[in-house]
């Protein structure tokens, strides 16, 4: 019955969908009343069908009910129930049914709070149910979750066992929390566009949805470059993979947007470059779901290799892209231009910040799908790689970062770069100190490396000088915390990127059982690898003992597991976080005679690269709990704001 | 001209630098930082130069593995017409084995390919797009069968 019922609330939420969609739009010509009523019935009505079906999926996969195609394809009894559960969003179809779960849970969530008045939230009604529709037909004829299979096999296939990873269960939800979240931003910008009120109050509006987006690709991505950290074995944190890649456009371009909208709420300047990143954003992650989704890339992401679905995602790209961009064409001319301002001024600074890191995006679309291009119209085949970024996107943000610490410290309208440069320039002393410390003290491997640590300083002790000036002035708020937080947290990370740049050491050889290699101060004896076993899965264990001065502190336990169900192997490497740097160990192949080849990394700093990533986000919370905090306490105050 | 005019004649001229910029530098990093994918049968035929890190992709060779001294690996990959030995030092993939699909990084010195990086697929059913790209130009490619 589970399957039938997930199906019918399928097909339900598609007819919710369309009407949400034509009753949203129809709302959005008058002056709300009763289409605009139907509209926000219909989003909470999707948004209680898409659960349902959400639902009956998961309770399939938890009970593993392998007379469901899916269920039988990617689970297993033998599975642990926190991947059995996890495991509904690790297949194709299971993944579409979250998206569109997230989609439904923005719509109602943009009902609910009637931001920016009746018009507005109708058509941005509207067009989340033209989007909802679109996922759910997408769904029911590509990638129907619920398809049976007669006779149901006694057990299942499996889940991949890089997905069975605590951090697989979180980090593509908190990404499509991302990406459907952009949709929310760009539903806004439509609904400016139709009905003209793109301005200070509809960036007050939408800001709420942009800033839960940006929240949650920070998140996704720092927990996904954490998860390939520590399970594919390489000792790296990035890989410029193009999947990667394609979280990582969306959000730079939602990074642009953020500040961007910062401006038109609160001088009305760049109503219409605001719209547009808005739509650029969303458009980033349509084309990153068609990178991942459709077959084009190979990874552990692209599920399924169906032209089919990947056609389909590509049609919607283009209606949903062309369509947004051909909406701006014939609208964003009527818009309304905002106040002018001095070239010295916070407005110059985020539009600056806005340029590059559009540039930055654009450097890494380029990157991305130069060899996909390449690749469809010459049969070339090529891998564009870090050297690549590292002269392109590197020096794009390192100008970038040079920048971030003014814009804070600029008036509106008219700033005083004077008194900027005055306060400020203590942070660059101890920039300018630490950078030559580092290159005469600590000999670092890199100079880029050496650079990236000094900017680091830099960011960090000018948001620490700013919020000691604004507490002292009275003025630290909410958002002076958050762009505080955001931008020492981006800081933090880079120092320990800055760090693994200019002190990783490494070394990899082969033990016999009493060997030992040696690696940036540690020694690490094989004392053997023994057999073991887990609920799924069996696995060769090195036991190697880490000495220091030739005393031992540690043993590390990294494995290689064989998944017989899935009939794959993956390596599980020891990290061991001792005071402020990594040690790394992952266990290679053996060599024969009881001896195995040993990696080891030593990364120095690295667990700040990703306490970073927490550090910016938790800036993203603090505006966004600010500006909750006022709707919720004081709505009356904020609707006359608005 | 009006302010608006002039803000918008600047935002544009800031484009277009930024642009100009940008592309330059994407065009500079793409002529030198890409890495070609050849198959074995393309070094036998194409003058693939000596020394220049490229790609390669085939399975590997029945019988051709040989591993020592130390971490290092010999084995040959082909495509069913073609063979081209590799070396390689350190650690092998946790699906390497013979008769199985593999892409390797790397150049090409005396006519050993020695490589720097080598990966395998990383489940039973799945094959490199480039692996079987070039098995299907060699005529060595069975739909359905690895």
């Amino acid at each position: 019955m589970t399957g039938e019922i997930g199906l019918l609330a399928l097909c339900l939420a598609l007819a919710l969908a369309i009407v949400q969609s034509f009753a949203g739009l129809a709302g959005a010509r008058g002056s709300g009343g009763n289409a605009a009523a139907i509209a926000q019935g219909a989003a909470m009505g999707l948004l209680v069908f898409v659960s349902l079906a959400f639902g009956a999926l998961i309770y399939a996969f938890v009970v593993s009910n392998f007379s469901i195609l899916d269920v039988a394809q990617n689970s297993h009894t033998a599975k642990p129930l926190l991947y059995k559960l996890t495991g509904a969003w690790g297949n194709h179809e299971g993944s579409m049914v979250l998206w569109v779960f997230v989609l439904s849970l923005y719509s109602a969530f943009i009902a609910f709070a009637q931001r920016g008045g009746a018009r507005l939230t109708s058509a941005a009604l509207g067009v989340q149910g033209l989007l909802a529709a679109a996922f759910l037909l997408f769904i029911l004829l590509t990638s129907n979750p619920f398809v049976r299979l007669d006779p149901p096999p006694f057990e299942g296939a499996g889940l991949n066992p890089l997905l069975q990873d605590p951090g697989l269960a979180f980090h593509p939800p908190l990404l499509y929390f991302g990406y459907v979240g952009l949709s929310a931003a760009f539903a806004y910008a439509a609904a400016g566009l139709i009905t003209g009120e793109a301005d200070a109050s509809w960036a007050r509006a939408a800001r709420p949805f942009m800033l839960a987006a940006w929240i949650a690709l920070t998140l996704g991505i720092t927990g996904g470059s954490w998860w390939a950290y520590y399970t594919l074995g390489w000792g790296g944190f990035w890989f410029w993979d193009p999947v990667e890649n394609a979280s990582l456009m969306p959000w730079l371009i939602a990074t642009a947007l953020l500040h961007s909208a910062l401006a038109t709420e609160r001088t009305g300047a760049f109503r219409t470059w605001s719209v547009l990143l808005a739509i650029m954003g969303f458009s980033l992650s349509l084309v990153g779901t068609f990178l991942v989704r459709s077959g084009v890339l190979t990874s552990v992401h692209a599920f399924a290799n169906d032209p089919e679905r990947g056609f389909f995602i590509l049609l919607m790209l283009i209606v949903a892209i062309g369509g947004a961009l051909a909406l701006f064409a014939w609208r964003a001319p009527k818009l309304e231009s905002g106040t002018a301002f001095h070239p010295v001024s916070r407005e110059m600074l985020l539009l600056l910040n806005n340029l590059l890191l559009t540039a930055a995006a654009a450097t890494v679309f380029v990157g991305t799908l130069y060899p996909l291009a390449l690749d469809a119209w010459l049969g070339k085949k090529i891998s564009v790689g870090a050297p690549y970024f590292a002269i392109t996107f590197a020096p794009i943000f390192a100008v970038l970062l040079f920048l971030v610490p003014f814009g804070p410290r600029l008036g509106w309208r008219r700033g005083d770069l004077h008194s900027a440069v005055r306060v400020l320039m203590p942070a660059m002393g101890v920039a300018v100190v630490a950078g030559i410390a580092v290159l005469a003290i600590a000999r670092p491997a890199s100079a880029a490396g050496d650079g990236a640590f000094a900017l680091a300083t830099w960011l960090i002790a000018s948001s620490i000088i700013d919020a000691l000036r604004r507490n002292r002035e009275r003025s630290f708020g909410w958002s002076a915390a958050a762009s505080t937080l955001a931008h020492a947290g981006l800081g933090i990370s880079l120092i320990g990127i800055a760090a693994v740049l200019c002190w990783k050491s490494e070394a990899s050889d082969v033990l016999a059982p009493g060997k030992s290699l040696t690696v940036g101060g540690y020694e690490l004896r094989l004392r053997g690898v023994e057999d073991t076993q887990g609920p799924n899965y069996f696995a060769k264990r090195g036991n190697i003992d880490v000495l220091r001065n030739g005393r031992v502190i540690e043993t590390v336990s990294p494995e290689k597991r064989t998944y017989p169900a899935e009939g794959q192997a993956i390596s599980k490497t020891a990290i061991q976080t001792t005071g402020i740097s990594d040690l790394y160990v992952a266990l290679g192949d053996e060599r024969g005679h009881g001896s195995w080849v040993v990696r080891v990394y030593v990364n120095p700093l690295a667990p700040l690269i990703w306490l970073g990533g927490i550090v910016m986000a938790l800036g993203g919370c603090a505006s966004l709990f600010g500006r909750l905090r006022l709707w919720v306490t004081k709505p009356f105050a904020y609707a006359a704001a608005e | 001209m009006t302010p608006k005019k002039r803000r918008r004649l600047y935002f544009a001229i800031a484009l277009v630098c930024a642009g100009a910029a940008g592309a330059a530098l994407v065009v500079r990093a793409l002529q030198d930082n890409v890495l070609y994918f050849y198959s074995p049968s393309d070094i036998a035929v194409k003058h693939v130069p000596q020394d220049i890190s490229f790609r390669i992709g085939g399975l590997v060779a029945k019988g051709s593995v040989a591993r020592g001294p130390g971490a290092d690996v010999r084995f040959v990959v082909t495509d069913g017409k073609t063979k081209v030995p590799v070396e390689y030092s350190g650690s092998l993939p946790d699906l390497f084995r013979e008769g199985q699909g593999v892409v390797a990084t790397g150049a090409l010195h005396a006519g050993v390919f020695q490589a720097s990086e080598v990966l395998a697929k990383h489940d039973e059913r799945y094959m490199p797009p480039e692996v079987v790209d070039a098995l299907k130009r060699a005529g060595r490619w069975k739909e359905g069968g690895t």
